[in-house]
């Protein structure tokens, strides 16, 4: 939406295979700086193995990622949280046993640098360091509206409250690029509403670029600016929302075509 | 009837004419089960971090003692010879997370319990290679008699140990809760994806927290083998601290202090007042049936977190 044309992130031509299988076969595509870019597909299509890559959980057999203007074959997922990627997780990975404030705070683990023994010992600049890191995580949890439950281990907290938290932690980081692994799977109607305001918000107030993967279609019209489509792990449409909404590759995906040899039988 | 007394009622009867004793013998459980909360924090720290059950953390205890006091008797002075120790533990936490945890990154607990296993066997025989299998004395210049208040038998070399034991756990325990390292090593324990994911470096990690229970588990072996005389029976002894830990909870360093405590004081207290009516040795296995009720209702122990499974 506030896409400036410049590319953020490129893949070409990723693949990746457990085992015999081909998760994704051939993938490229580019990702502009301040969009809301989503990745679609059928189950199975090879969407969450694509933001893995991305953020250095899987590492590719071929192919390369060229991000901030750097070509690399594979980041390390340090390396790539170092250079402004967060991400969050299909099945929520928040710290169980951590307060909300302390999951959004492990965030800014990056943004700190103490010096280790002063670190250990929680004296001067550390503890500084820590209230001025404080300071932006309650910004956060100001923003996501989640002030009531800033105590609470996060294991207690329901689910739709859970991926919330898991956003704030993502964002604690200030990151560049924002990777959201179906931010709305399990909500009902109001949660979807709300967190899609909230990824707007997150993309327009902090010019964040955000790349996501969802299945309600409604949302992904709705908030994306360009749309990937992935099928048993090729690339088959990529464009805006009324491009892939007409392309028939993707209507084929989604709905199942019959295929030459069932003709006759 | 009168054996029922004698359990449930005598040993009561006996402390109550004899309060100085009973606080001796209190004091004397106390301390050592600082010993106990000290070698169970090892295990606590690495099971926290990794989610490993480090089997060899009794091993690992005897290996730093029996390095020590290889390098005393080699004619090092203590400092030196203090300073080496803590170098090799340091490598060693090196080595086993180069060798051991990242081949097997990934895989079920068991199977890292299992490799722990190994770990602690390779400890014992590289020990033994290294420094024989005798007992070593270690003086390392704390006396040994015991020293009196207000007409208290307090054993020094106990309460020496219980201060450098104490000092350590409140240490870690502070560093754990208050700092950014810390909390990487809690974020880390709960999801080790989710860490890698906010930029934790999972392998720096691993090697800080194997060197931190490595000099935990020399602090343990220099009191344990002073005391005892370093020996490899010092890994038996080590092995007190499962009760601990069971009693604590896995997860919780104050769950291992106060564990230590009470395995410490409890089975002192049964050897010494219900000992003559049960018969003696009460302490070799007290603190195991202890575990065992706690296993029966309260299995996550008084400070872990608890276990709630959704399904």
């Amino acid at each position: 939406m506030h896409s400036n044309g410049g590319v953020l992130l490129k893949v070409e031509g990723i693949a990746l295979a457990f085992g015999g299988v081909k998760a994704l076969a051939d993938v490229s595509f580019d990702i502009r700086k301040g969009e809301v870019r989503a990745i679609i597909g059928p189950n199975g299509a090879g969407k969450s193995s694509m933001l893995n890559v991305i953020n250095g959980f899987y590492r590719p057999h071929a192919g390369s990622i060229t991000y901030k203007g750097r070509t690399v074959r594979h980041m390390r997922p340090h390396q790539a949280a170092k250079a402004g990627i967060a991400r969050t997780f299909q099945n929520i990975a928040l710290f169980k046993g951590m307060t909300t404030l302390d999951n959004i705070m492990t965030g800014r683990l990056l943004k700190m640098r103490g010096n280790f023994l002063l670190d250990a010992l929680y004296v001067g600049p550390a503890r500084r360091e820590e209230t001025a890191h404080r300071a932006v995580v309650e910004q956060i949890i100001d923003f996501l509206e989640i002030q009531a439950i800033r105590k609470v281990p996060v294991g207690r907290l329901p689910y739709g409250l859970q991926k919330r938290v898991e956003l704030g932690r993502a964002l604690a980081a200030e990151p560049d690029l924002l990777l959201l692994d179906e931010p709305m799977a399990g909500m009902n109607f109001e949660e979807k509403e709300d967190m899609s305001r909230f990824i707007l918000d997150v993309n327009e107030e902090f010019g964040t670029t955000i790349a996501l993967i969802e299945h309600d279609m409604g949302v992904v019209m709705d908030i994306s600016s360009r749309i990937v489509v992935l099928d048993y792990g090729r690339k088959i449409a990529d464009g805006t929302p009324d491009e892939v909404r007409r392309d028939q590759a993707v209507i084929d995906a989604y709905l199942g075509v019959a295929h030459d040899g069932g003709k006759g039988a | 009837m009168h054996i029922l007394y004698a359990i449930l009622i005598g040993p009561f009867v006996t402390m109550a004419r004899e309060p100085a004793f009973l606080i001796e013998v209190l004091i004397g459980g106390l301390l050592a089960g600082v010993m106990y909360s000290l070698v169970a924090l090892g295990f606590v720290l690495i099971y926290k971090a990794s989610g490993v059950f480090n089997y060899a953390q009794g091993t690992m205890v005897l290996f730093a003692a029996l390095t020590f006091v290889g390098m005393l008797e080699a004619g090092l002075p203590v400092l030196l010879s203090l300073v080496a120790v803590i170098a090799v533990m340091i490598v060693l936490a090196f080595a086993v997370e180069r060798m051991v945890l990242r081949p097997l990154v990934n895989q079920s607990e068991i199977i890292l319990f299992m490799s722990t296993l190994g770990i602690s066997y390779f400890l014992v025989g590289l020990g033994q290679i290294l420094w024989g299998g005798d007992v070593h004395p270690l003086d390392i210049g704390i006396p040994s008699g015991p020293l009196t208040v207000h007409g208290i038998l307090i054993n020094q070399l106990d309460l020496y140990a219980a201060i450098v034991a104490g000092t350590l756990v409140a240490a870690l325990a502070l560093f754990f809760q208050k700092t950014r390292v810390g909390r990487a090593l809690r974020a880390v324990a709960d999801d080790h994806q989710a860490a890698m994911s906010v930029g934790i470096p999972l392998k720096q990690i691993w090697v800080f927290i194997w060197a931190i229970a490595g000099l935990v588990a020399l602090a343990a072996g220099i009191m344990w083998g002073a005391s005892l005389g370093v020996q490899f029976s010092l890994e038996l002894v080590a092995l007190k601290a499962l009760p601990v830990l069971i009693l604590g909870g896995f997860t919780s360093i104050p769950g291992a202090i106060v564990g230590g405590l009470i395995v410490g004081a409890t089975e002192k207290l049964g050897e010494v007042f219900w000992g003559p009516v049960i018969g003696s040795g009460v302490e070799d296995w007290f603190a195991y049936i202890l575990a065992l009720i706690f296993l029966l209702f309260r299995p996550q122990g008084l400070f872990g977190e608890r276990i709630i499974q959704r399904v």
